[in-house]
């Protein structure tokens, strides 16, 4: 091979030829790695819900399904309500500074986490892995939980706790609080969530 | 191109028919080159057993799989009961199912098992570096075959598992979240990531897995096997050219191996019969329960063959961090005072150390508790080149080697068996010192595969006729 001379003309064409080759085969990968991303369905299946929430007694919780995930509604009694306070020494982001824009509105932003204070609406879904908490209402010592309790959820994957706020607790593989979805009252029983006032 | 050959007229028709195939398709040069012809150590033990069993555990899942499609739906209302269909209506579906979710766990046996035969007798090394890495690629796509199809039965520890698993994409820096989404294509687990999971595991990993287990053989039948004495075969050729302590595979290895299938298929047949389930490892009791998106299972954890990967995942806490940072400052010093390099590599490293950890500071353990996870199946590819010992295998290798080896296997099974239990502050413990034994096995392997006196290697193989 060596003894002959290199063509640079017809070297220089393969080249183009493999480049412009190459970009055709991106170009054509562009459309399959595409539908990959959530469908025109999908996206459309976000729509709000709304909820009435006449019936919901304090200490109580109701779940219902937005965007395929499972939205907590919870009437706090004034002892939860109380704990919160009691909890805010032990959080990781009491005051859902965290990521505010993604997890937290702004009407949201305040110790209950919460339009009505005793009405705590969240997604119950952990920031760690995407396990459902579940519900640790009952105070004080039990399994998994600390002595000192004051009532909230446990994941039961990872182990990460939050409280009646849906406030992650300090040193827990979770590193968020719970999200606080859009939502907004349409009357004071009816609740719309996935949509507030400004979008 | 091979010469076109006559055959003479009184030939059998049998024989015109071979030689008619044989001038148009090599038939009888592959027939020999990889079976009547392919020369094997006479000295095979019984860890050689499982590399043939592979290849049939492979076409059990290939078979039952093609009927097990004929009557499941990947559709998120329907996957489930379609699953209880074939397990109630469609006649022996339950066997048909049965061998297949069986043959999943029994994949994994075997490969360990046959992983573990290449570890100790050094079957990764010169000349068969790309056979193990042709090895390890395979043992990556039957992890990703498994995953994916785990999520079919759409039960709740599929639905769970698969979520948790997805979102271990989203801890990546910048663009986790939208992988993430890409992966599931919706923003949870749902009726795309199902339908999805179904092509991926029926379709394009098998077809990805075939390649790799033909470029496997391929490539050992390029270089010839080891055997336990870890010597080369081809060092002592008779005078027809064939290897002294070599005997064709077939029929020596063949029948051999049929005893193999044997007693694997008895044990294989008895699970299957009698305890398919095998107490919640095979198949998990919480997945007989529907997926529901807004429960998640008191208790999540994989399939059993995942755990120590799973482990070590759990192993990465923020306080395991300051741990690790201490592994790599301490890897970089011992680097640049200990190892004879140049003073601009030693720069290299001490730079390369000190953005490692800053990076190590500054994002979230999770993220690395993913990448701890990943590095544990990719460490595995270079092993050829971790391995500095004199000798191959185990049995010339100095004897604390063995207890070594011994103790990684402890190891490994204790990993494992932390997976499935459920999070514990003693756990953890024992899992971060578990993790950093597995990796300080193979990155100080340079290093301790070197010490100690090894034995004298024999000149041909050990066997004793029977």
């Amino acid at each position: 091979m060596s003894d002959h001379a290199v063509d640079t003309s017809k070297r220089t064409w393969l080249i183009a030829s493999t480049c412009a080759g190459a970009a055709g085969g991106v170009a054509v990968a562009v459309p399959f790695v595409s539908t990959f991303q959530p469908s025109e369905r999908a996206k459309a299946a976000g729509a709000a819900v709304e909820v009435d929430i006449s019936a919901l007694k304090p200490g109580e919780k109701l779940t219902v399904e937005w965007r395929g995930k499972p939205v907590w509604i919870i009437k706090r009694t004034p002892e939860q309500l109380e704990s919160l306070k009691k909890t805010e020494g032990q959080l990781a982001d009491p005051k859902s500074e965290r990521n505010p824009s993604d997890l937290t509105p702004t009407y949201a932003r305040n110790q209950g986490r919460s339009i009505k204070p005793e009405v705590f609406v969240g997604v119950g879904i952990c920031s760690h892995l995407g396990c459902s908490p579940s519900d640790k209402f009952q105070t004080g010592a039990q399994p998994s939980l600390p002595d000192d309790w004051q009532g909230g959820f446990l994941c039961p994957c990872h182990g990460s706790t939050f409280d009646m706020a849906g406030r992650v607790f300090k040193n827990k593989p979770a590193p968020d609080n719970l999200e606080v979805p859009p939502h907004m009252y349409l009357s004071d029983t009816r609740l719309l969530i996935g949509e507030d006032k400004k979008a | 191109m091979a010469e076109f050959k006559e055959i003479s007229p009184n030939a059998s028709a049998g024989e015109k028919l071979l030689n008619w195939v044989d001038n148009r398709f090599p038939a009888s040069k592959l027939y020999k080159e990889h079976l009547s012809e392919y020369y094997a150590p006479k000295n095979f033990n019984f860890w050689y057993f499982f590399g043939s069993l592979a290849l049939l555990v492979l076409v059990i899942q290939i078979v039952t799989g093609i009927f097990l499609v004929m009557h499941y739906k990947p559709e998120a209302t329907l996957a489930f009961a379609s699953v209880e269909y074939i397990m109630r209506d469609v006649p022996w579906g339950w066997l048909i199912r049965y061998m297949h979710s069986t043959g999943a766990s029994a994949f994994f046996i075997v490969v360990y098992l046959h992983m573990f035969r290449g570890l100790i007798y050094g079957s990764y090394r010169k000349p068969r570096e790309l056979v193990w890495i042709f090895g390890c690629a395979i043992f990556l796509c039957l992890m990703a075959e498994a995953f994916m199809g785990y999520l079919l039965p759409w039960g709740q520890m599929s639905y769970w598992g698969a979520q948790v698993i997805v979102n271990l994409f989203a801890a990546i820096p910048f663009v986790g979240p939208d992988l993430a989404l890409l992966i599931r294509g919706d923003y949870v687990v749902s009726d795309a990531t199902l339908n999805r999971f179904f092509s991926f595991h029926v379709i394009a990993v098998p077809l990805v897995l075939l390649g790799l287990v033909v470029a496997h053989i391929i490539a050992l039948h390029e270089v010839g096997s080891n055997n336990p004495d870890g010597i080369e075969i081809k060092a002592h050729k008779g005078p027809d050219g064939k290897p002294l302590d070599g005997i064709p595979f077939h029929p020596y290895y063949s029948v051999h191996d049929i005893m193999g299938v044997s007693v694997f298929l008895m044990v294989f047949s008895a699970i299957v019969f009698f305890a398919p389930e095998f107490g919640g490892y095979f198949l998990e009791y919480n997945n007989f329960i529907p997926a529901d998106p807004l429960k998640t299972p008191a208790h999540i954890a994989p399939v059993w063959y995942f755990t120590p990967f799973y482990s070590m995942l759990r192993a990465i806490t923020s306080e395991m961090m300051y741990a690790l940072i201490a592994c790599v400052l301490a890897g970089a010093f011992l680097g640049v005072t200990k190892a004879k390099l140049t003073g601009l590599i030693k720069g290299g490293v001490i730079g390369g150390a000190l953005v490692l950890v800053a990076l190590m500071l500054s994002i979230d353990a999770k993220f690395w508790g993913v990448v701890v996870m990943g590095g544990a199946v990719i460490i595995l590819f270079f092993l050829p080149w971790l391995d500095n010992c004199a000798v191959r295998s185990i049995r010339y290798r100095p004897d604390w080697h063995k207890y070594l080896y011994g103790i990684f296997v402890i190891n490994f099974v204790i990993l494992a068996y932390l997976g499935v239990q459920p999070p514990s502050p003693i756990g953890e413990r024992v899992s971060q010192v578990g993790t950093l034994f597995y990796f300080g096995f193979f990155l100080l392997m340079p290093w301790w595969s070197r010490l100690g006196q090894t034995k004298p290697v024999p000149d041909r193989v050990t066997f004793a006729a029977h």
